[in-house]
């Protein structure tokens, strides 16, 4: 086998990602915690492994921008490298998701507890499940347990949109419990978009593995959603 | 205006060595095909069967069919006819030592007995701006020896040698490789000007000028063709295993 | 130290160079000296446009030896040129590993180390005998035939050194191969076989032997090609063994003439060529 640099360097850098993933995912788990016990020693935890989330993209991205340019990368090496450029992207901002879910909680620690007819554990149990399986994927190449993390993003999706419908109507009929509804209808969005990084790092697996560009691919199949919110 | 190429179960020996097995290939017109594989896989061998010049060596021998265009090059043509229809670029520059930059560009009508000298300066001229060499021997083309070049201006000389014959086809083995990069780059951007004049195929070891240069790739292996598809195809997701160690560097 | 036992021996085996290049060279210019010294004196208008004349008689010369030297060279080179280079070219080019090759060029080897006695011999029973008389033209065979190995061997010899890249420059041009080889490889190699050609020009330019029994020598002019011919080393050969002092002076002039002769042909030649070869060919 030749060019065992190269292959090392490679190895590396999925090392790399892999701490990455782990503080991300560690981050979910957290502020999913600190929502679950309201603790706020937790939220601070959050905050803080945010930043070593975001030196981690820097030097991912150092790290593969220099391989691009020194080993002239082909095929399946060029692929790997693209995916891992673009999940630590997805990662990051999955570290946000999780700053973002803490703040909320945070923010809702002030306001009297309020019983919402919304499942946040369920949900992010889901995301968190999505992330795990995605980023398992990553570690074994396995395109097939790729794709199936890919088709568990519809119940987070609809469990977003009956969060919203629920929310909006407590909103309106118990006003006194609006902050609490918000809150919650924002962390219920955090959690989507942890959803839909999953997804991405699931696509980003298949083209490594498979170099199948597979994005979108639900584009065609549903109608725009009215309600999904920006 | 190029013709494509079409080759069936071509094989071909050096004594009792089989250097090319049953390859099967076509060849689009006006476009640009690289060849790439390890040394000794049979690319440079193959090469010079498309015109022929592999059986100057006494001990060479080739079975199977070669169509340029309509014609078979074995059945219905011979040699010295081939070879003016598919021009040949060697990896060393070669300029006839004897002959200025004029006389090198004009030998291949020349020495076929072309006269016509007033015809002879403007195809001279022609060869050498498509060579893109032109601007800067212009002033000398008669005085200064076709060796007193540099490097990659003698390949551009020889490429303009080539071209003035007008052939249908440009072979091209390996023809940077003794080149520094300006002088590659050169090269390759002449290359892509070319296409839409000629057919071009090009043997070469860097994958990355491959990469560059060519719509279509083939990688040979041990006198096999293993897989021939679209640049773009070959270097993001090739289909067979073997290619792909190849390109990525884990062997060759 | 060991720097400075490396220059020691560098500067020793320059000097064993430059040594060994004086001893060769040095015969060479002692002959030339003693020539000028011996023959100049000799040397007049009459010894350049008046032929020999009797014994006892002053003022002769060897005009017609000149002439004939000439004549005999131009014969032989008509033979020897064409044949030798035709060798040289079918060796270098078109039998190159074929057992004739190898056949022809042991027999021009074998041909080379032929005393030149032995060829004057054969060219006596080839060409004189059945022609009845002694002539210009079986002298002129005799020194031919004597050029053929040179030139031969000198040819194949340049012609292989031709580099197999500008042959196939050629080739692919879709020029044919005689085309190839006469345009191209010939005339790359073309310098080293008007070399080789000069080299054996100049060896037969001096040769006596084969003239004894062919040319055979002409105390006048010769009018055809079929008569007997005078040369100059044939002369100065009959001078030297006589016993008149004058004919001796003569025949130093004589030897400083023909030296003279072959170096200018030699310079003139390779000046002529050099011209058309193009400057700045590396």
């Amino acid at each position: 086998m030749t060019r065992i640099r190269f292959q090392q360097s490679l190895e590396d850098l999925k090392e790399q990602l892999l701490v990455m993933a782990g503080l991300a995912e560690q981050a979910i788990q957290r502020a999913i915690e600190a929502y679950r016990v309201r603790d706020l020693s937790i939220c601070d935890l959050v905050s803080r492994s945010e930043i070593a989330i975001n030196r981690l993209e820097r030097e991912i991205d150092q790290a593969a921008l220099d391989l691009l340019a020194m080993e002239q990368p082909m095929a399946i090496d060029l692929r790997f490298i693209l995916s891992v450029i673009k999940i630590n992207a997805d990662l990051e901002r999955v570290g946000d998701a999780a700053k973002s879910i803490s703040d909320r909680v945070r923010n809702m620690e002030q306001m009297a507890v309020a019983d919402l007819p919304v499942d946040i554990p369920r949900m992010a149990s889901l995301a968190a499940e999505m992330v795990r399986k995605s980023l398992q994927s990553f570690i074994e190449g396995d395109a097939d347990m790729a794709r199936n993390v890919l088709t568990m993003d519809d119940a987070v999706d609809a469990m977003n949109r009956a969060a919203y419908k629920a929310l909006t109507k407590v909103m309106e009929e118990q006003s006194h419990l609006a902050p609490q509804a918000l809150n919650a209808l924002m962390i219920s969005r955090a959690l989507e978009r942890v959803a839909d990084h999953a997804t991405n790092i699931a696509e980003d697996v298949i083209f490594w593995v498979q170099g199948a560009d597979v994005r979108h691919h639900k584009s065609l199949k549903t109608a725009p959603d009215p309600h999904a919110m920006g | 205006m190029g013709v494509g190429i079409e080759v069936i179960n071509l094989n071909a020996w050096y004594g009792t060595n089989h250097t090319l097995q049953d390859i099967n290939l076509n060849i689009p017109a006006n476009h640009v095909t690289a060849l790439i594989g390890p040394s000794g896989c049979g690319k440079s061998t193959f090469v010079r069967c498309l015109n022929r010049m592999h059986e100057t060596n006494p001990i060479a021998r080739v079975t199977g069919t070669v169509l340029i265009g309509d014609l078979d090059i074995y059945e219905d043509a011979n040699p010295v006819e081939i070879r003016r229809r598919v021009g040949m670029v060697f990896q060393r520059p070669n300029p006839f030592p004897t002959m200025s930059i004029y006389d090198n560009v004009a030998a291949g009508l020349k020495l076929n007995g072309y006269r016509n000298h007033r015809a002879l300066d403007e195809i001279v001229e022609k060869s050498l701006k498509n060579s893109a060499l032109w601007d800067e021997v212009k002033d000398d083309l008669k005085k200064k020896s076709g060796a007193s070049l540099s490097g990659g201006q003698q390949q551009r000389l020889c490429i303009a040698r080539a071209l003035a014959v007008d052939p249908e086809v440009l072979l091209m083995d390996e023809p940077a490789s003794a080149l520094d990069p300006v002088s590659t780059a050169k090269i390759e951007d002449l290359i892509f000007q070319l296409k839409s004049q000629y057919t071009i195929v090009i043997v070469t070891h860097n994958m990355q000028q491959a990469a560059r240069v060519a719509e279509k790739t083939g990688f040979f292996l041990n006198g096999r063709m293993v897989e021939f598809d679209s640049t773009h195809k070959i270097f993001t997701n090739p289909s067979d295993k073997r290619t792909e160690d190849y390109i990525t560097g884990r062997f060759g | 130290m060991r720097a400075r036992i490396r220059t020691l021996t560098d500067g020793t085996a320059t000097g064993l160079a430059v040594l060994s290049t004086i001893l060769v060279v040095a015969p060479l210019v002692a002959i030339f000296i003693y020539l000028i010294y011996k023959g100049a004196s000799s040397l007049s208008w009459a010894f350049f446009t008046r032929n020999p004349v009797p014994v006892g008689e002053m003022g002769g010369g060897m005009a017609n030896a000149i002439v004939g030297s000439a004549i005999l060279l131009t014969v032989a080179s008509l033979i020897g040129v064409p044949v030798g280079i035709s060798g040289g070219i079918f060796l270098a080019e078109y039998g190159r590993g074929t057992k004739l090759a190898n056949a022809i060029r042991f027999t021009a080897d074998v041909l080379n180390g032929v005393p030149s006695i032995v060829m004057g011999i054969a060219a006596y029973s080839l060409v004189v005998v059945p022609q009845g008389h002694f002539s210009a033209f079986s002298g002129g065979v005799a020194l031919g035939i004597m050029m053929i190995p040179t030139v031969c061997r000198t040819t194949e010899e340049m012609l292989l050194m031709v580099p197999n890249a500008v042959r196939e420059a050629a080739l692919a041009l879709g020029v044919p191969n005689w085309r190839s080889v006469l345009a191209i490889t010939v005339r790359t190699a073309s310098p080293g076989i008007i070399t080789g050609c000069m080299l054996a020009f100049a060896r037969v330019a001096g040769e006596t032997a084969p003239l004894i029994f062919t040319a055979f020598g002409n105390v006048g002019w010769s009018g055809k090609l079929s008569e007997p011919i005078a040369a100059l080393p044939l002369q100065i050969y009959v001078y030297a063994l006589s016993p008149y002092d004058d004919w001796h002076r003569l025949a130093w002039a004589g030897s400083l003439v023909l030296i003279v002769l072959i170096v200018f042909s030699v310079a003139l030649v390779r000046y002529v060529t050099s011209r058309g070869v193009l400057k700045g060919a590396s």
